[in-house]
């Protein structure tokens, strides 16, 4: 185990707290560097929509994780920097300022959208957080001039200093790589800043923090504009991965997966928000690997047991029809969230932090670490 | 004038059936102050009991109602061992997306097991309208407003004037406290998941000529139900069935005197110009925290 001495402030706040974080992020980097060259189409197309999944995750964090507002409304946010995205590219102005001004617009939204949320705690901002949502998705349905109501809006490659990246090229690969990397250590930056501890200081309680000389409700304002910013740059990189977008695409249903994203990665860190990004956009060719292959495979397992090949094959087209059944991708997903909520509240992340400790103190572990606080006094009601 | 007078009622009965799914969550909320957002889903599956029972099975109506009630309230009572007593006392956040998880889970199950087509079932009241001069009004509308009214009633009466109904407005202040005055607090929270399924059984076997029952019926109706508990102030059962009615009547209004497109959003409006206002819904208590 490491122990590391620290002498200032400085040393608190580093990035890279020592040399072991320099060598594991560099083989990662490296990794994913030359990912492009080494996976399927299919995977690296998927590991594209991680990245964006990811940097929504990020941040939903800074305002669900780290401020502590929650908000099932982020897909609306996507949907306006996808769309301001798409409706910009009509007028050829140059992918770098319809990327700026997509953020831009939807930070302003974001912040709109903050005013009312500062005087609803609780429940009744997901609510109001689900309202707008709804909100906007029928305009994007209505408004036909701008959006092209439900029949959609095409949108064109990424045409970046003069070369068109085609949305399956390695080059927008890491262009959403870049992205996410950016975002992710602006984060970082924004959590050791003044900025970031008022958020964090409003999350654990809004009352110390006011007395403390923080104000609330400019924070909590900020707080929304950054998330919904970063979500408005994930809108136009969405928007061209897709290639088409449409007002169903951005619905109640993307909201909750964002809101999945960092539930199942971790809600206390920013590895969650990749965490999570990973497991949810790898259910889809999970379950289709469930569909194609696990059949045979069972059969096989069967015939083994001595099974006649009669039986095997009746236990095939079983299994077969079991995983094409309609409905199973939302019941796994309603059962991975209850199973994370019930037993491992902290995501992955956490699951991960409680292996590495296990290690560090090897005899010595104790699950008491990690357990949580029940609170049988209710004070949601009486904030 | 008439249409205005028809657009009210209509309005109104659907409005019944939102504050029916909105009782459903205050008195969960009431008792444990935990939303759940599975509500609409455990309405749904109630209609499926109801149309197994009933359609499938060939029981009577009140006999088919009845253990279709029963079912769910023994449903209700498994949902909160299984999925909220592990949890009870977390933060808030943690227990919406249990519901919300069980809601997925409910929904695809029923997918799985009755399909994805429409069913009816066929009531006393499916056929039959009273007619006011040249005002006509389906029974199956005026059931729902009346079923909506007793329920209310005896929600309110069992809540204010019942030892049980004091130990669950006891449990909702504060458990431990409840607790340690010898109240059983899991039994009641216990009974509170179970009546709360039976009052969602309620609003799904009534609903069933109106929407018809498929797997998706409970998303999409939880989701206006929910606006009608905030509306109402989380926590008031009066205050739902009002919230229900006044979301009902807005969408019905606006659906027939505004252009396509606001029927859907009017009520997210409204609620959203209330919440502005009085943060606390309209019924809703307001308390400040002691620090």
């Amino acid at each position: 185990m490491r122990f590391l001495f620290k002498t200032d402030y400085e040393d608190d706040i580093r990035l890279f707290p020592h040399s072991g974080y320099f060598v594991s992020y560099g083989i990662l980097l490296a990794l994913l560097l030359i990912a492009p060259y080494v996976l399927s189409s299919y995977l690296m197309s998927q590991l594209v929509f991680v990245c964006i999944y990811a940097t929504v995750g990020v941040a939903l964090l800074i305002l669900t994780g780290f401020t502590g507002q929650a908000s099932l409304g982020h897909a609306a946010f996507l949907a306006i920097g996808a769309y301001t995205a798409a409706y910009l590219q009509k007028y050829n102005v140059p992918f770098p300022v319809y990327f700026l001004a997509a953020g831009a617009l939807t930070g302003l939204i974001g912040a709109l959208v903050g005013f009312p949320a500062l005087r609803l705690q609780g429940i009744y901002l997901v609510i109001a957080t689900i309202s707008f949502a709804f909100i906007v998705e029928e305009i994007l349905a209505r408004w036909e001039s701008v959006t092209n109501g439900n029949e959609g809006m095409r949108v064109k490659a990424v045409s970046l200093l003069g070369v068109t990246v085609s949305r399956d090229s390695p080059t927008f690969y890491f262009l959403c790589l870049a992205v996410l990397v950016l975002t992710i250590v602006g984060t970082l930056n924004l959590l050791r800043s003044p900025t970031g501890r008022a958020f964090v200081a409003i999350r654990d309680s809004e009352t110390a923090a006011r007395s403390m000389g923080i104000n609330v409700a400019l924070y909590k304002v900020k707080s929304f504009a950054i998330s919904a910013a970063i979500t408005g740059f994930a809108g136009v990189l969405f928007a061209h991965k897709l290639s088409f977008i449409s007002p169903e695409m951005f619905t109640l249903q993307l909201s909750i997966e964002f809101i999945i994203v960092i539930l199942i990665g971790g809600t206390f860190s920013l590895h969650g928000a990749v965490l999570g990004a990973i497991f949810i956009v790898m259910i889809d060719p999970f379950l289709t690997y469930l569909k194609d292959d696990m059949p045979g495979i069972i059969a096989g397992i069967a015939a083994t047991f001595g099974a006649g090949s009669a039986t095997a094959g009746n236990v095939q087209s079983k299994v077969a029809a079991f995983a094409s059944l309609n409905g199973l991708k939302g019941a796994i997903y309603g059962i991975i969230i209850m199973l994370f909520v019930l037993f491992e509240p902290l995501g992955i992340y956490g699951r991960w932090l409680k292996i590495k400790l296990f290690f560090q103190l090897f005899p010595l572990y104790k699950r008491a670490t990690f357990k949580r606080q029940k609170i049988y006094v209710k004070s949601e009601r009486n904030r | 004038m008439l249409d205005f007078v028809q657009q009210l009622v209509s309005g109104v009965a659907l409005g019944c059936v939102y504050g029916l799914i909105a009782l459903g969550f205050v008195l969960v909320y009431k008792a444990t102050e935990v939303v759940n957002f599975a509500q609409g889903d455990l309405m749904m599956l109630g209609g499926f009991f109801a149309f197994t029972f009933i359609g499938m099975m060939g029981l009577n109506y009140w006999i088919g109602f009845a253990a279709a009630v029963a079912a769910m309230a023994m449903f209700g009572m498994v949902a909160e061992r299984v999925v909220v007593r592990p949890i009870l006392g977390y933060p808030q956040f943690s227990i919406i997306m249990a519901t919300i998880g069980l809601g997925y889970f409910l929904r695809s199950v029923a997918g799985m097991v009755w399909g994805t087509d429409d069913f009816k079932i066929d009531t006393p009241f499916s056929q039959g309208v009273l007619r006011i001069g040249s005002l006509v009004l389906a029974h199956d509308k005026l059931s729902v407003i009346a079923a909506t009214v007793i329920l209310c009633a005896l929600l309110w009466l069992f809540f204010n004037k019942t030892a049980l109904g004091t130990a669950m407005r006891a449990s909702s202040e504060n458990m431990l406290a409840a607790y340690y005055m010898g109240i059983p607090v899991k039994r009641v929270v216990s009974i509170v998941w179970a009546i709360s399924a039976a009052v969602a059984t309620c609003a799904g076997v009534l609903l069933a000529p109106i929407t018809f029952i498929h797997s998706n019926v409970g998303l999409v109706l939880g989701l206006k139900a929910f606006p009608a508990a905030v509306l109402g102030g989380f926590g008031s059962i009066p205050g739902a069935v009002v919230g229900g009615v006044l979301i009902g009547v807005i969408e019905s209004m606006a659906g027939f005197y505004l252009a396509e497109g606001w029927k859907d959003v009017a009520p997210y409006i409204v609620l959203l110009a209330v919440l502005l206002l009085k943060p606390e819904g309209l019924f809703g208590l307001h308390v400040r925290k002691k620090v």
